[in-house]
């Protein structure tokens, strides 16, 4: 018998997608999940209004928005979290709010935003490392979830806090620890408030992928990366400076406020230049900007302030 | 006469192992040597070498350059604890790495700053990871060019390891190097650290008995 292939379709084109997306939550409990890609694991379609705040730039192919991570709960190698994080669970997923808020408590992730006020965000992303890429997220405004809690006046800060959980999280446990656990991270008040802040629910139409700290990650985008903390369990409103994870580690290097700015060098490294991900091998480096190019909308929130020593 | 050759091995195992390695002509060992190099070439036609081409080809020929410095320096206590005989491998490990220092040399000037002479400058003053790279590199120039017989013959013994006695500074200052650009303490490099750390131990004591012996000698 005489059986032609057809080797240019994919499952996807043959199995309606809504289908073989249940068929995966019906084997996401069994190990043998990973075996089919993490990326593929439960990816569902978010529809999402354009944003004003979107850059009109070439955006990072998606193959390596996904798979060059720094998310260290997955281990320290960028391509850690694509290979480990597919057995993460992140259905349920429930976000502790408390501190000075009206309101606090254990929320379902589904109750702190409404699908219709989702956005698609075309960001830049600098990364601390002196790399970069451009990436539509979709996501709401963090505000409207701190609103939705209730602030209370005297609350100065927010601070985030990542999911820990070892037996999902490979980084987190063996012998050499990079970081403490949670991953801790925190803004200022006036930082969490502004339009441009969102907590990320997706990326390029999709549901977050397990390595881009899905289910739920804080996006900021004139701050280095290391600053949108990713799979955050807990939001707390503070009247004191929260920690951050990598100002412990190393405080001489990395500091509370970390916005992009090309004038002050990682103590090791330049921060003058970017490499952009994504151009291949010979698409070279571009100038890093002030605030990572958001400086018309956040310049305003530091005025005065000396940024080299706020770094 | 060179005294590893005055304490030829009577362990009939390694005299098995050493006869027939010394059949093995270095070539082989450069042949093997370059195949990391092809890798990666093949990786960047391969489009292979995932979302930072440019940090990965850096990544690579930078470990490399380290891995056969480290093996060039581990040939010597090898044969003085275990009899094993390279020795006649050295000099290859040794010009290896030294073309991955030459490899990352070129891909940090050419693909990642693209001859940007005045940044690259800046960059070499003012970041000490490159200040000791770029150290590292000089210091094992010397060290190629006199890595052949017309050399070993015109320079004298002591001379000629005087020069090559830079070769532990300079694979040192090769894992500082690394350790300088990471940003925690990931086990690799303070793997690399702590096998310099190692060899650079054996030859201070090595070094330190020797001298008990020649005092021990001449009283």
């Amino acid at each position: 018998m005489f059986v032609r292939h057809a080797p240019d379709l994919k499952y996807s084109q043959v199995t309606p997608q809504k289908d073989y997306l249940n068929r995966r939550q019906l084997m996401a409990g069994a190990a043998a999940v990973t075996a089919f890609g993490p990326t593929m694991a439960q990816a569902a379609k978010l529809n999402a209004a354009p944003s004003a705040f979107s850059a009109d730039e070439t955006q990072t192919p998606y193959k390596d928005v996904t798979t060059y991570n720094n998310f260290y709960e997955f281990g320290t190698d960028k391509g850690d979290p694509a290979r480990n994080a597919g057995s993460l669970t992140t259905s349920p997923w429930s976000v502790k709010i408390d501190g000075m808020v009206d309101k606090p408590g254990d929320y379902a992730l589904e109750d702190l935003y409404s699908e219709n006020a989702l956005e698609e965000r075309i960001y830049r992303l600098r990364c601390v490392e002196a790399w970069s890429m451009v990436i539509p997220w979709i996501g709401v405004e963090l505000s409207t979830i701190i609103n939705k809690a209730g602030a209370q006046s005297g609350a100065k800060y927010v601070a985030f806090e990542t999911l820990v959980r070892p037996e999902e999280m490979p980084g987190q446990s063996g012998l050499f620890q990079p970081l403490d656990w949670p991953y801790v991270e925190g803004l200022r008040m006036d930082e969490a408030m502004h339009p441009l802040t969102i907590m990320a629910l997706g990326l390029y139409g999709e549901t977050l992928p397990n390595q881009n700290g899905a289910p739920f990650r804080l996006v900021v985008p004139w701050k280095y990366g290391f600053k949108s903390i990713k799979s955050v369990v807990r939001i707390t409103l503070t009247d004191k400076e929260p920690p951050t994870t990598w100002n412990i580690s190393n405080p001489r290097e990395y500091g509370f406020y970390s916005n992009v700015n090309p004038e002050v060098s990682h103590p090791r490294w330049s921060q003058a230049s970017e490499r952009v991900i994504g151009g291949g091998i010979l698409s070279g480096r571009k100038d890093t900007l002030m605030f990572n190019g958001y400086g018309d909308q956040v310049a305003s929130l530091y005025a005065g302030m000396d940024l080299k020593e706020n770094y | 006469m060179p005294e590893w050759t005055l304490k030829r091995t009577t362990d009939p195992m390694l005299s098995a192992l050493n006869a027939p390695l010394r059949k093995i002509p270095v070539w082989v060992v450069y042949l093997i040597g370059l195949v990391p190099l092809g890798l990666m070439i093949n990786g960047v036609f391969a489009n292979t070498l995932g979302a930072d081409p440019v940090a990965a080809l850096e990544h690579q020929t930078g470990i490399w350059a380290l891995r056969f410095l480290i093996a060039a320096l581990v040939i010597t206590p090898l044969l003085r604890i275990t009899r094993l005989n390279l020795i006649k491998f050295r000099r290859a490990l040794g010009l290896l790495g030294f073309f991955y220092v030459v490899a990352h040399l070129l891909v940090w000037t050419w693909l990642d700053h693209f001859f940007a002479w005045g940044r690259l400058w800046e960059e070499i003053l003012k970041r000490p990871y490159i200040t000791i790279g770029m150290a590292a590199f000089v210091m094992l120039i010397p060290l190629a060019i006199t890595s052949n017989d017309w050399s070993v013959r015109k320079l004298s013994t002591s001379a000629w390891r005087k020069i090559h006695w830079w070769a532990y500074v300079a694979t040192a200052f090769g894992a500082i190097h690394f350790m300088l650009v990471v940003k925690r303490w990931p086990p690799e490099p303070m793997i690399y650290c702590a096998i310099v750390a190692g060899l650079l131990g054996w030859r201070f004591v090595s070094a330190q008995r020797k001298k008990r012996k020649a005092q021990m000698a001449a009283a």
